[in-house]
């Protein structure tokens, strides 16, 4: 690890004065299980690390603008404990997956969202896009856990964020602050995620200088919700895929439906297609089973994950029979 | 054997033991949860540096360039080390770098990061050759040979029994298949390494993760120029060895020579990257196999072929062992080595046992099921079919499948192949398979000293490498002297103590208790003549318990009364390894394991799963019963998830972190429950090892377990949802 300066504001304008001095070459730390493991393998060598995790604005969790706004800095830990997630029930599901207690008492919310990819290559120093001369390495090499949608690009990694899917589909927004001290925006967390297409490229539209300082739910509203990650392991593991659904069920039917993909692409993964499959229906195996299907029908896998795309299918249906309380999630 | 009367050397008989047999737990376990157990990566004397290494990044090449000066100019790097397995410093020659992970260059600064900025200060340029990875893949290893004229086929022979094809054309029933299991990784929790710290120039101590504490002093000596006697090797406590830790690494020696040139202490543990990728692998295997059977389900003929590698040598899992555990008349096998660009294998618990059973007993089990048979009949059956030389233990495989059979209810649920309905995507299946072991006493010996207080200790040159040796010896001279655990020292885990054999093969323990055994019975009938003449008894009337010596059941005198007549010094007696009497060899043991597959995830979960196991006297159930379940959780490993993946286009081990080399948690291993084997035939066996036996079935038997849930047979192992979901789908039943 390079030998960094490290920086502890108060404050969200102290923060972002921190930040911008030398904004290319500074980073922000939350909880850090994300960040210290990449410089560690000299991935990010940044001049200076900004630690937030004194900003009590960022810890909060209030009532706003007529839904639930949550600092940044919230544990997964906090996530499971704090009763008002409790409605959302997709999201909690989604940090009761982390099966790592470690992870879950320091990782935040907010890391979780700009966590980087755990493509091999990335990590093994060959960039985000995982050239090697040119060559796509994970065509040409081992792409098992590598993306089976818009994966046309140069990029083949797999978004990383547990939580992603679930927020989008509860329709979230990500407050960005910065660069400039009084700068921010709400933005849909939906168009939070870019797919870089060039090695300078990042996977969110953050600019150097800027933070994520809270991640806004709208009222639950009477939908219902359910996550699956399917996970090889049971401790600490990356899903193969994962898929969060939000329901509004009126009269024993589907009026309105969010499906959305987690660890199939290089940014969460909206399926349109899933959700008109489910409008009108009642929720059964055969109708999630339906919308799996649907949720899968154009994917493009590479030569070595076609199984992903099974899976795929199957955490689009789990999610969706959780979601209507027909199935409790496990094997 | 022990009943026998004119024996010098025997153990109790069974119903007077006190401690011998009993639950026992570690007498170091506190010592090691609280930490004041000190293993060599804990060793910090003032001043230790601290080293890392820059290793190859190319899986074949030369080094085109090599600049180190920019690391020594690093403040606080006190030592720059090149490898000459890589590169020769003084002429610039470039030796072949062979393998992605191969140590270049070491580094020892004041601390870690420094060696770290030290290491990325380094300029090194490759000249990339040609490799080859793909351990699969045998026609692409005939081809890339054919290509570029480097070798990458070996034959490594062929041989029959019998007339193999006039038996398949007479079989009932003949059975193709392909099975493998790909190469895993050492993955002890301390890594390899050591901590060097010289006393001027002439005098070197070495704190080693090892094995192998008497074998390794010469091992530095050597290459260093030293005299044995001027090292001094030590292994307290180790953080897990499997059969990698038996040398003195090149990285040790490194160790050794930047703490010479900084006269400073150094300590240099790989990373666990490093660990992964050079520190030993187990060689992998694939099999093309045709097995036959007559209408009754008597095995008739085996023909097959498999390859596989163990790196750079070209070997695979060993010709003259297959098929495993049964031979059958008609026999037909090949063996092909795949030279790879990977890190050198090293001997893994049980080599290459675990390999050979999931080779062997799948292709068995598949046959049962074309037989229409029940997989536990086929097993029966054909035991009169164990290869010569176990052919002893088939009575006990029969009684040991029976009980293993009971705990699961395999008659009650076991059904034909993928015929299971059940509810949904999830369905269960059962799986057995057995294996045998030699685990005959190692070398060994030990000083046991009884002072005149009373006070007991031995000193001998063996390791625990956290499997309860100390533990066990302490029970052996306890239960001989009549005194408890407490009364009773064990000096273990330095050259400097009578030497005793490395720990591997499951020798151990028959080394160190027939040792102790042995100098604790010489030493008690020494004292019992000093007895017998102050308190005018006859000696063979005595015994030693509950801290007394007995005359015909009553009290003499006490044990430190009794000691007190050695004399102003210590009683000393000399034991070695006594395998007449106290010790036996060869085991078998049966597993069987049921299983939830999820046919939608391809996601497996381990429900219920039975070991029984034999090894003759069991000196602590307890730890014995450990040694069990963490063969079995190793074995659940390499068959779910555990495997190296290399990539086939940059020639490099993708997943050398804990991220991607999967290994199972607490919430992976599901229920075991280990029955040990022990009628009175076991315990007059003597004792015999358990370290490697019970992690060689889970691969076969839960291999099998899968292909009765689901009907289709998941080839290769680990059996992860990629390959569950690509069987089942080639199978139709997805």
């Amino acid at each position: 690890m390079k030998s960094f300066e490290f920086a502890n504001p108060q404050s969200e304008s102290e923060a972002l004065e921190l930040m911008n001095e030398n904004p290319e070459q500074t980073v922000v730390l939350a909880g850090g299980t994300d960040l210290i493991s990449l410089m560690q393998a000299d991935i990010i060598r940044p001049d200076r690390v900004v630690d937030i995790k004194n900003i009590d604005s960022m810890h909060d969790v209030q009532e706003a603008d007529g839904g639930l706004m949550v600092g940044a800095l919230n544990t997964l830990e906090d996530v499971l404990d704090n009763s008002r997630f409790a409605d959302y029930a997709s999201v909690v599901q989604a940090a009761d997956a982390v099966h790592a207690i470690q992870i879950q008492s320091s990782g935040t919310i907010a890391g979780d969202l700009c966590h980087l990819p755990n493509c091999w290559y990335y990590r093994n120093g060959y960039g985000l896009l995982a050239l090697d001369n040119g060559t796509s390495l994970p065509e040409a090499g081992d792409g098992r856990y590598h993306a089976i949608f818009g994966n046309s690009g140069p990029a083949k990694f797999v978004s990383a964020s547990r939580f992603a899917p679930a927020l989008i589909a509860w329709g979230a927004k990500v407050r960005i602050i910065g660069p400039g001290p009084d700068e921010a925006e709400m933005l849909p967390l939906e168009y939070f995620y870019t797919t870089p297409r060039t090695q300078r490229q990042g996977t969110t539209v953050l600019k150097p200088g800027q933070i994520v300082s809270h991640i806004w739910l709208p009222k639950p509203g009477g939908a219902v919700s359910g996550n699956y990650d399917v996970l090889q392991l049971e401790g600490l593991d990356w899903p193969l895929a994962s898929a969060a659904a939000t329901l509004t069920i009126s009269g024993g039917r589907v009026s309105e439906a969010r499906i959305v993909m987690g660890h199939v692409a290089p940014t969460p993964w909206v399926s349109h297609d899933a959700a008109t499959a489910l409008l009108g229906k009642t929720i059964t195996e055969q109708t999630a089973q339906a919308a799996g299907d649907a949720a899968v029908s154009r994917a493009t896998p590479l030569k070595d994950n076609g199984y992903k795309v099974q899976i795929a299918r199957a955490a689009v249906k789990r999610a969706i029979l959780r979601a209507a309380g027909l199935c409790e999630g496990g094997l | 054997m022990a009943d026998e009367p004119n024996l010098e050397y025997f153990w109790p008989p069974r119903e007077e033991n006190v401690l011998i047999g009993k639950d026992i737990q570690r007498i170091d376990g506190i010592a090691k949860a609280t930490g004041r157990a000190k293993y060599s990566s804990d060793i910090n004397t003032p001043g230790t540096l601290f080293a890392k290494l820059l290793t190859s990044n190319q899986a074949a090449a030369k080094i085109k360039m090599l600049n180190i000066e920019p690391a020594k100019k690093v403040p606080g790097v006190r030592a720059v080390y090149v490898f000459p397995s890589a590169y020769d410093i003084a002429t610039g020659e470039s030796k072949e770098i062979r393998w992605d992970g191969a140590p270049i260059v070491a580094v020892a600064a004041d601390r870690p990061e420094i060696a770290a900025d030290g290491v990325r200060a380094i300029e090194i340029e490759y000249e990339p050759l040609p490799f080859f990875v793909d351990e699969e893949d045998l026609a692409g290893a005939e081809k890339a040979q054919e290509e570029t004229g480097i070798e990458r086929v070996k034959s490594l022979g062929d041989n029959t029994e019998g007339d193999v094809e006039s038996a398949l054309s007479e079989a009932a029933v003949v059975h193709k298949g392909y099975y493998g299991i790909h190469t895993i990784s050492h993955c002890c929790l301390e890594p390899h390494g050591s901590h060097c710290e010289w006393d001027g120039n002439d005098k070197l101590e070495v704190h080693l993760s090892t094995q192998n504490v008497s074998g390794t002093p010469g091992q530095f000596a050597g290459p260093l120029g030293l005299e044995q006697t001027a090292v001094h090797v030590q292994g307290h406590y180790e953080g897990g060895g499997f059969g990698s830790k038996f040398a003195a690494d090149e990285w040790d020696l490194a160790c050794a020579e930047m703490a010479k040139t900084t006269g400073k202490p150094v300590r240099l543990m790989l990373d666990r990257a490093t660990e992964l990728k050079i520190a030993g692998t187990r060689p992998s295997g694939f099999i093309d196999v045709t097995i036959a059977a007559d209408a009754e389900g008597n095995i008739i003929a085996w023909d097959s072929h498999h390859w596989g590698t163990s790196g750079m040598a070209g070997g695979t899992v060993t010709l003259g062992k297959i098929p495993y555990v049964f031979d059958f008349a008609n026999r037909n096998r090949k063996a092909t080595g795949l030279v790879c660009n990977t890190g050198p294998n090293r001997a893994w618990r049980a080599p290459p046992h675990p390999q050979l059973c999931a080779l062997t007993m799948t292709a068995m089990d598949d046959l049962a099921a074309k037989l229409e048979m029940d997989s536990y009949d086929l097993f029966m059956k054909n035991l009169p079919n164990v290869s010569k030389g176990i052919d002893d233990r088939i009575d006990v495989y029969a009684e040991q499948m029976k009980i293993a059979a009971e705990m699961i209810d395999w008659k009650a649920k076991w059904h034909p192949h993928g015929k299971g309905g059940g509810e949904g995507a999830v369905k269960r299946g059962l799986g057995m398979a057995l294996h045998t072991w030699g685990g005959g006493a190692g070398p060994c010996t030990c000083l046991l000293k009884v002072h005149p207080d009373g006070s007991v200790e031995t000193f001998l040159g063996s390791q625990d490498l956290g499997t309860g040796t100390r533990t066990v010896i302490a029970i052996v001279m306890a239960e001989t002297f009549g005194l408890t655990l407490d009364d009773v020292k064990v000096n273990l885990g330095s050259s400097r103590y009578p030497k005793s054999g490395a720990s591997g093969g499951s020798i151990t323990v028959g080394g160190v208790s027939s040792t102790h055994r042995m100098a604790a019975q010489k030493a008690l009938r020494q004292i019992f003549n000093l007895v017998a003449a102050k308190y005018d008894v006859k000696a063979d009337t005595l015994a030693a318990k509950g801290g007394q010596i007995l005359s015909d059941g009553k009290p003499v005198c006490s044990w430190k009364q009794a000691a007190g007549l050695v004399g102003p010094m210590p009683l000393e007696v000399q034991g070695e390894t006594t395998r007449e009497g106290l010790t036996s060899a060869t085991v078998g043991g049966v597993q069987m394991v049921e299983v939830s597959v999820n046919t939608e995830t391809g996601v497996i979960r381990i429900n219920d799963f039975v070991c029984v196991q034999d090894c003759g006297l069991i000196i602590d159930e307890l730890t014995a019963r450990s040694q069990v379940l963490g063969g079995m959780i190793m074995g659940i490993s390499y068959a779910l998830t555990e495997e190296r993946i290399m990539d086939s286009h940059t020639g490099r081990y993708l997943n050398a972190d804990l991220e991607n080399y999967k290994l199972p948690r607490i919430g992976d291993i599901g229920n075991l429950r280990v029955k040990m084997y022990q009628p009175a035939s076991e315990y007059n066996r003597g004792v015999v090892g358990l370290g490697e036996p019970p992690v060689i079935s889970p691969g076969a038997a839960i291999s099998n377990a899968v292909a009765n849930a689901t009907g289709v047979r998941v080839p290769v192992l680990p059996l992860t949802p990629q390959r569950v979901l690509d069987a089942l789908q080639k199978g139709g039943a997805a």
